[in-house]
């Protein structure tokens, strides 16, 4: 699941790629043992990171989490029960190159697409959950991804229970086409119905948060809240600049520059989350749920 | 006709713009300006159109015919801005049960710094989610180019349908090929795997008619169009708005793996 990880980072907004620490002569350091902070550029120990919720122990960058492993850290212990894990991409469009992709994306997530979906504690409070992962194909967002969504607030509004939602996602998944695009509708739709019905949904958006993800469920929450530091946008400051072709002012797109403009309610590091979370979820508990 | 002709006439200078829709399907037309919360955006035009006896509320992207006009519309990219319009508009047609119509043309949403600092994915995000529950009829047309989320967030509608000649697509094919193969060069064929024509997209429940392209000047086209038009308000306005929203939901609900 971790594997993934461990390659050299390509640009400055691949966050959370680790790298190999140049090893004193004639000692052997196997390379997975440490983690490159692309932020301090600081090598410290993997396994430091992972028990710091995939933070830099030395100056708190927030790197990519791994949706399970977020999930076994956000939730109660082995509360979790994942629902709809078997739907997979059956390649719609038959698409170039998309089978092989899935099945690399497959190997390097460990996970069968973008999002986990399920029931779990958080608290103490039953919650229905969802986590992108951006190890499968940039958390793109396919037709099951759209699927799994529309599916858990579908459930949610059945059995009455409150969402919350990591996001982490490049956007549309072109291989699936415009079928891709239409799960902006489905899962906005989604989201309309179970908010009509008193529904309360959290989203914690995480880097990168983009695209087709950011103008649907993303931002449709009641209680919109992002890590810090995490890229957040509709187009990535790449295709802005080669749209407008200047530089960009720094932060642009950042969630300290979002919040500033009025499009969050809060920046939650990661060590303040399960805290939040709770409080937000207890100040949204229907009487009528109790006891 | 292969898909990179479709892309080609769908994007071609000398093709109608809304503009020509409005003034060809609709007996009067009353603009209306601004989004009540930053300015007014020249990409969408809205306001009130006549059909016959039936009032309407009309919202257009624009995207202009001269190299000024181009320029003044920006191409016809919408700011959040030209979203929130709309929104503001269809909110409008909701409270006076008037149908919406809507006319797509554009290569997608502006990628920009006011576009992103004023929120170009809630205002997006907003319209998915409003229209989906909108108690009115809602027809969405695609006249010429549907840029992916830019075009959708004018598009979830009752029924969609398509230009001969329009395309409805995800991502550009000329920035498919580039992140796929990082060669622009192959758009033509990322153009047909991307299967954005309107014949594919019937095909896919996409969209769910096509409108065929008759005439020099498109004369038959909007005869026949503002009959069609006719024809579903007529149909849809005596639907319960109920069973019209229970609809329009399953319709983008069943597009699934």
């Amino acid at each position: 699941m971790i594997k993934g990880l461990f390659k050299k980072p390509r640009n400055e907004l691949e966050l959370s790629t680790t790298g190999a620490k140049p090893a004193p002569s004639g000692v052997y350091i196997p390379p997975e043992l440490f983690t490159v902070c692309p932020r301090c550029k600081k090598s410290v120990f993997t396994s430091d990171v992972q028990e710091n919720a995939y933070t830099c122990p030395n100056c708190g960058l927030h790197m990519r989490f791994p949706a399970r492993q977020r999930i076994a850290w956000i939730a109660d212990p082995d509360s979790f029960v994942e629902l709809w894990p078997d739907l997979k991409s059956s390649d719609p469009l038959n698409f170039p190159e998309y089978k092989e992709k899935l099945e690399a994306a497959e190997r390097a997530s460990g996970e069968s697409e973008s999002v986990l979906t399920g029931t779990a504690r958080i608290g103490g409070i039953e919650t229905a959950l969802f986590v992108m992962d951006a190890a499968f194909m940039m958390g793109s967002m396919g037709t099951v991804t759209g699927e799994k969504i529309a599916r858990l607030f579908e459930h949610a509004a059945e059995e009455d229970l409150p969402v919350v939602g990591f996001t982490a996602s490049g956007g549309a998944r072109m291989q699936e086409g415009m079928l891709s695009l239409m799960q902006m509708a489905k899962t906005s739709g989604a989201v309309k119905r179970f908010s009509d019905a008193g529904g309360f949904y959290l989203a914690m958006l995480t880097d990168p948060t983009t695209g087709g993800v950011t103008a649907s469920f993303a931002m449709e929450a009641d209680v919109t809240a992002a890590e810090p530091g995490a890229l957040i946008c509709f187009a990535g400051p790449r295709v802005i600049e080669q749209t407008i072709r200047q530089k960009l002012p720094p932060g642009l797109g950042r969630a300290e520059s979002l919040l500033k403009n009025g499009f969050l309610d809060k920046i939650v590091p990661r060590d303040q989350q399960k805290k939040f979370i709770v409080r937000m979820l207890r100040a949204h508990k229907k009487p009528r749920r109790e006891g | 006709m292969e898909a990179k002709h479709r892309v080609a006439a769908a994007r071609a200078k000398d093709r109608p713009t809304a503009r020509s829709y409005i003034r060809s399907l609709f007996d009067e037309f009353t603009e209306f300006h601004g989004d009540r919360l930053f300015g007014d955006d020249p990409a969408i035009v809205g306001g009130i159109a006549r059909l016959g006896q039936t009032y309407v509320t009309l919202i257009a992207q624009e995207k202009g015919t001269t190299t000024r006009e181009r320029a003044a519309r920006n191409f016809g990219s919408a700011h959040p801005e030209g979203y929130r319009k709309a929104l503001r508009l269809m909110k409008q047609a909701e409270k006076f049960g008037r149908p919406v119509v809507t006319l797509v043309d554009t290569s997608g949403a502006f990628c920009g710094i006011g576009a992103e600092e004023r929120g170009q994915g809630r205002a997006i995000a907003e319209n998915l989610m409003e229209m989906m529950t909108l108690r009115v009829p809602v027809l969405a047309i695609l006249i010429g180019e549907g840029g992916s989320g830019g075009a959708l967030g004018l598009s979830v509608a009752d029924e969609v349908w398509m230009l001969e000649n329009s395309v409805y697509s995800v991502i550009s094919p000329e920035g498919c090929a580039s992140i796929l193969w990082k060669d622009a060069g192959r758009a033509a064929e990322a153009a047909d795997c991307l299967k954005l024509t309107a014949q594919d997209l019937v095909q896919l429940s996409v969209a769910e008619r096509i409108v065929p392209e008759r005439g020099k000047g498109f004369e038959e086209t909007f005869a026949l169009l503002r009959s069609d038009i006719e024809a579903f308000l007529d149909e849809k306005q005596r639907v319960p708005a109920e069973e019209l929203l229970q609809a329009r939901y399953q319709k983008f609900r069943k597009i699934q793996p």
